[in-house]
């Protein structure tokens, strides 16, 4: 399978303070590789690199085959990213947002593409409503149509379900599972639903201070760290003592 | 640079203007009342003074030269305010737009902005004060050309700090068109202010726009050396502004402010 992601030895420092520190992983085609760890383990920081918005201060993240320092543009058209600490303008319709990100994209079929978002996502009620009217469950299917207005091959996401009830939630589970099957596209999922990530991923990274401190399947390192779950192994992991 | 993209950019404000009454009349308000209390001012010093007796537009005309540069400065400043209040702004900077495209996409927002609240204003000068700032004549276009430019490479300055330092600077976004008033010699000729600042307002292209605007009102002549000084000068203010920008955008990479404006 084609590597979509790749990250080789990626630092990033903030004057003394080492916000990430010389991680590596890869993620394949049609593959979600989870991301976990506790609040400022560096998370952030590495998404905030790969989608090109920090510089890292070594190191190297290939998207696609291309360099993201050297071919921004390039990789920025072939990913998108959703989080619930950014939002879309809310005094625009639903409808208008996605057109106006289908032409920062560059979408050609723009008309085909939002009908077959709409319906993939049931945006049909509220297309033309205010987005800043719209229910959190609401918005956040809206986010996911903007982030995937351009067909991107590789999808990040923050905490897609946070904030969403369970039939929402699920929802949205459910239906980037089908997705990412159908267009054998790359996730990395940073998230704190451990239930999420055992559902959703084949292989997840623990990150702490930085570094990542472990990787493998959900069901491996529930097996070697002697736990009944990734939320008690992720626990053991963060406090870094066998609690 | 793509058309599309920064067709796109655009879109995105055209859609909150049009949607919205209340943004179209906050865009007309202050430009109309602004030039109505000048005009007011206007008469008044017309018929008081010697020094505006042959030209009773003088002060009027150089409100709207004033307002129209205030409103593009500000104007561009506001877009890109607009995407930080909503936070949009992540998801602008991950889109795949140059940084080319998006200045070109916001500069022709700002100037539609600026006129759609001028406009109505400078209609509004000829019925109640009989006045036209038509009488500029052609060149008229030049000095209006002038000060776009230079209120453009301002809001792009302003915008460069926003970049660099976050919505902090959000205050000087709005203090710098007062802070440059006075040395812009925009009711008064330079010869009022103190030497010092003399020599600070000939660095502005603002002084020989509004001496150009007074000359050809009260003497009815044109010196072109004025505007070309004017040109000259703003063609530097653009390329700093610019280059600002750019450098601004490689330090909040390196810094992490991208990230934090965003949310």
């Amino acid at each position: 399978m084609n590597i979509l992601v790749e990250v080789k030895d990626l630092k990033k420092s903030y004057g003394s303070k080492l916000a990430v520190n010389s991680i590596s992983f890869k993620i394949h085609e049609n593959e979600i590789l989870g991301l976990l760890g506790p609040n400022g383990s560096g998370k952030t920081t590495t998404i905030g690199m790969l989608l090109g918005l920090l510089k890292p201060s070594s190191g190297e993240i290939f998207i696609d085959g291309k360099k993201i320092e050297d071919h921004r543009i390039e990789t920025l058209e072939k990913i998108n990213f959703i989080s619930p600490y950014i939002e879309l303008p809310k005094k625009l319709s639903v409808k208008q947002n996605l057109i106006v990100y289908a032409k920062l994209y560059k979408v050609k079929n723009i008309t085909e593409r939002i009908e077959y978002l709409t319906e993939k996502l049931r945006l049909n009620e509220f297309l033309n409503r205010l987005t800043g009217e719209l229910s959190s469950g609401q918005k956040n299917r809206v986010s996911l149509a903007k982030a995937l207005i351009n067909e991107p091959k590789v999808l990040f996401l923050d905490e897609p379900t946070a904030s969403l009830d369970p039939e929402i939630g699920d929802f949205v589970r459910t239906f980037l599972e089908n997705y990412k099957n159908e267009k054998k596209i790359s996730i990395l999922l940073a998230s704190h639903n451990m239930n999420e990530v055992t559902r959703l991923c084949k292989k997840t990274l623990m990150m702490k201070d930085g570094l990542i401190i472990d990787s493998g399947s959900p069901s491996e390192l529930i097996e070697k760290h002697g736990r009944r779950n990734l939320e008690e192994v992720f626990l053991k992991l963060s406090r870094g003592n066998d609690s | 640079m793509s058309l599309t993209r920064m067709f796109g950019l655009f879109l995105r404000h055209f859609y909150l203007i049009t949607r919205s009454f209340p943004r179209i009349l906050d865009l007309i308000y202050w430009p109309t009342i602004q030039i109505t209390l000048w005009g007011f001012i206007s008469n008044f010093f017309a018929s008081n003074t010697t020094y505006y007796n042959n030209a009773v537009g003088v002060i009027l005309t150089c409100a709207i030269l004033y307002d129209f540069l205030f409103r593009t400065s500000i104007g561009f400043n506001m877009l890109f305010l607009e995407e930080v209040w909503s936070r949009n702004f992540t998801n602008l900077f991950i889109a795949p737009m140059k940084i080319g495209e998006i200045i070109a996409s916001l500069v022709v927002t700002a100037l539609i902005r600026a006129l759609i609240g001028l406009i109505p204003a400078i209609l509004l000068t000829s019925p109640i004060f009989g006045i036209s700032i038509l009488d500029l004549g052609l060149y008229l276009f030049f000095l209006f050309l002038s000060l776009y430019i230079f209120g453009i490479s301002l809001g792009i300055l302003v915008s460069a700090g926003l970049l660099r330092f976050g919505p902090a600077f959000e205050n000087i976004a709005w203090s710098t068109m007062f802070l440059l008033a006075p040395f812009g010699c925009i009711y008064y000729p330079i010869e009022t202010l103190p030497e010092i600042f003399q020599s600070i307002a000939y660095c502005l292209p603002l002084v020989y726009i509004f001496e150009e605007a007074r000359n050809i009102l009260i003497n009815q002549t044109i010196n072109l050396s004025d505007l070309i000084k004017a040109f000259c000068l703003n063609g530097v203010y653009l390329f700093l502004s610019i280059s600002l920008f750019y450098y601004s955008f490689h330090k909040a990479r390196q810094k992490g402010t991208l990230i934090n404006i965003g949310e």
